[in-house]
């Protein structure tokens, strides 16, 4: 069920055409440029709507992304690096968006930081191939993830804030 | 302060221990005899063979299984293949040993930190040093290593051919479908299987490429647990698991693996299990034509072609979708996608697809940026 907060988040980042995967040469190409039409208006959004929360960038091939995000919790902000692969099978399959640094802090990962997904998450990717792209694996899976995990964390004294040169 | 007698003492206790454990290492058999001693290790399986349930037992030296995903049912699977005397096993996985694994069975907490692929090894081999046992650790969804996957499949057999079964006992969607989409391309026949989230329920799929559905011909199925989805709850964690679920997945994995190699019996194409009540449902899978893996469609072409023995039963078709629906898809913004517990919608009894599929896309469109640059948008993404 998409409800209306989800709704009015999809409405911020441009949806894609190309279905087209790292194996695909030139069509890739065409699905990257996609994907990064689609990111950039949907920082610019997150930047006018002063919800700016992530960035992200990729290697020449597009294969690999990392970055960071970042989460405000009582004025403080708390930042971690991003990373994903797109995975060969992409888009019909969503990246597998990881938080290296919270590996093994919560229990609500896989692996190598990889994040847990909700039920919802899945289903609403597969019904929406080649639509979602990168920005909606970053909207409808890391956000939802960090509003819910982040505070719980810093909470339990796992997670704690570093100050930092204001960048 | 040790003194260097107590080390001395140390190393030669140590040293003894070592020799003890390598005089219990076997050397390598050259032929399965059937012959009933308590050295032989053979004796057992081979007498399936005088027992007529079995035609050529020790055909099994012949044949070369890869197992992708080498965690609770993998590592399960891996060892009932080793102790049956399969000739060739190609293990895949990326992940390491770790104390929280040590509700599954095989791994033990001596192997914690090292890859389970390398742990896994040292394991099979001390059990049967027959078996040659191939290691690769790494993740097979990504492009740096999806094309070293397909040549190991396609090449990796006792003859350097392909593979004579991929089993599939990963944790996730996305390498699943990584397996599909190689299976489909290289045509190798495939077993998938997996256990819920939940820990209560789980499955084995026989995939035949053009002659049953493939993983991407329909939605993954759920097998019903009779859990009320809403009284699910999933606060706090991802997966719970459960030694016996995987145990029993892993055994008819294997079970319907051998019977495919050894050809007896009759391999069953789907075989789901809940364990709630102790429910196992089966049934086989056409595959869909408008799949939208243009392999798996070549490969139905390539089926229906050739001349068959008609005989199926208790035959669910996946449901036929337009070959390529009007651009609707580009318009509509999001579907009323429905939760997991809307969408039951009954393939056998028991049985249901974990959702609803969307509408499919098999053309690549074509967009009209093509006068935008890469590299520019890269650099403007870089620059915010
Ligand atoms: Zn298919």
């Amino acid at each position: 069920m998409v409800d209306e907060g989800t709704r009015k988040t999809l409405s911020n980042i441009p949806l894609l055409t190309t279905k087209a995967g790292p194996r695909d040469k030139e069509l890739w190409i065409q699905r990257l440029k996609e994907e990064y039409q689609s990111l950039i208006k949907y920082v610019q959004n997150n930047k006018s709507a002063d919800n700016d929360w992530f960035r992200l960038e990729s290697n020449k091939e597009g294969t690999k992304w990392f970055g960071k995000c970042w989460y405000i919790h009582d004025l403080l902000k708390y930042e971690f690096a991003v990373e994903f692969d797109i995975p060969v099978t992409y888009p019909v399959t969503a990246p597998e968006i990881a938080l290296p640094e919270l590996d093994g802090k919560t229990a609500k990962m896989y692996r190598g930081g990889k994040i847990c997904l909700s039920d919802h998450f899945k289903p609403l990717w597969a019904r929406n191939v080649p639509k979602f792209g990168i920005g909606h694996a970053m909207a409808l899976g890391l956000g939802p993830w960090l509003a819910v995990e982040i505070p719980d964390l810093i909470s339990k004294g796992v997670v704690s804030y570093k100050e930092k040169a204001n960048s | 302060m040790t003194t260097i007698e107590e080390l001395q003492a140390k190393i030669a206790e140590l040293e003894a221990k070592l020799s003890a454990q390598n005089a219990t290492a076997r050397n390598k058999i050259d032929s399965m005899s059937a012959e009933v001693v308590d050295s032989n290790p053979y004796s057992r399986l081979m007498a399936l063979k005088r027992m007529g349930i079995v035609d050529n037992y020790e055909n099994i030296r012949l044949y070369t299984c890869a197992v992708v995903g080498v965690g609770g049912v993998g590592s399960v699977t891996a060892e009932m293949l080793t102790r049956c005397g399969i000739g060739k096993l190609i293990l895949f996985d990326y992940d390491k040993v770790e104390l929280a694994n040590m509700n599954r069975l095989f791994f033990q907490p001596h192997q914690s930190g090292m890859s389970k692929v390398e742990a896994a090894a040292q394991t099979l081999r001390n059990i049967n040093p027959d078996v040659e046992i191939v290691t690769y650790n790494y993740n097979i969804t990504t492009t740096d290593n999806f094309q070293h996957f397909m040549d190991t499949i396609s090449t990796g057999n006792l003859t350097n051919g392909p593979v004579d079964l991929v089993l599939s006992c990963v944790d996730n969607f996305e390498a699943r479908y990584t397996i599909n989409t190689a299976c489909n391309e290289l045509n190798i026949k495939w077993f998938e299987s997996g256990v819920a989230e939940n820990a209560v329920s789980g499955h084995i799929q026989f995939i035949v490429p053009g002659e049953t559905a493939c993983f991407a011909c329909a939605p993954p199925l759920i097998v019903a647990s009779n859990i009320d989805e809403k009284t699910l709850k999933r606060d706090g964690v991802c997966a719970a698991s459960l030694p016996t679920t995987m145990g029993i997945v892993a055994g008819f994995l294997v079970q319907n693996t051998l019977k495919y190699l050894l050809q007896f019996g009759e391999v069953t194409h789907y075989l789901g299990y809940s364990a709630l009540n102790d429910f196992f449902p089966t049934m086989r899978m056409k595959p869909n034509p408008n799949c939208e893996d243009r392999y798996c469609r070549k490969r139905q072409e390539e089926y229906a072609a050739k001349p068959k023995p008609v005989k199926e039963e208790n035959v669910a078709k996946t449901e036929e979708k337009p070959l390529h629906e009007e651009n609707e898809w580009g318009i509509s913004l999001v579907d009323e996608s429905a939760t997991p517990e809307e969408v039951p919608k009954s393939v056998a009894e028991g049985l249901s697809y974990a959702y609803e599929e969307g509408p499919k896309v098999l053309r690549d469109e074509a967009n009209p940026q093509d006068d935008v640059n890469l590299d520019e948008l890269m650099a403007q993404m870089k620059s915010m």
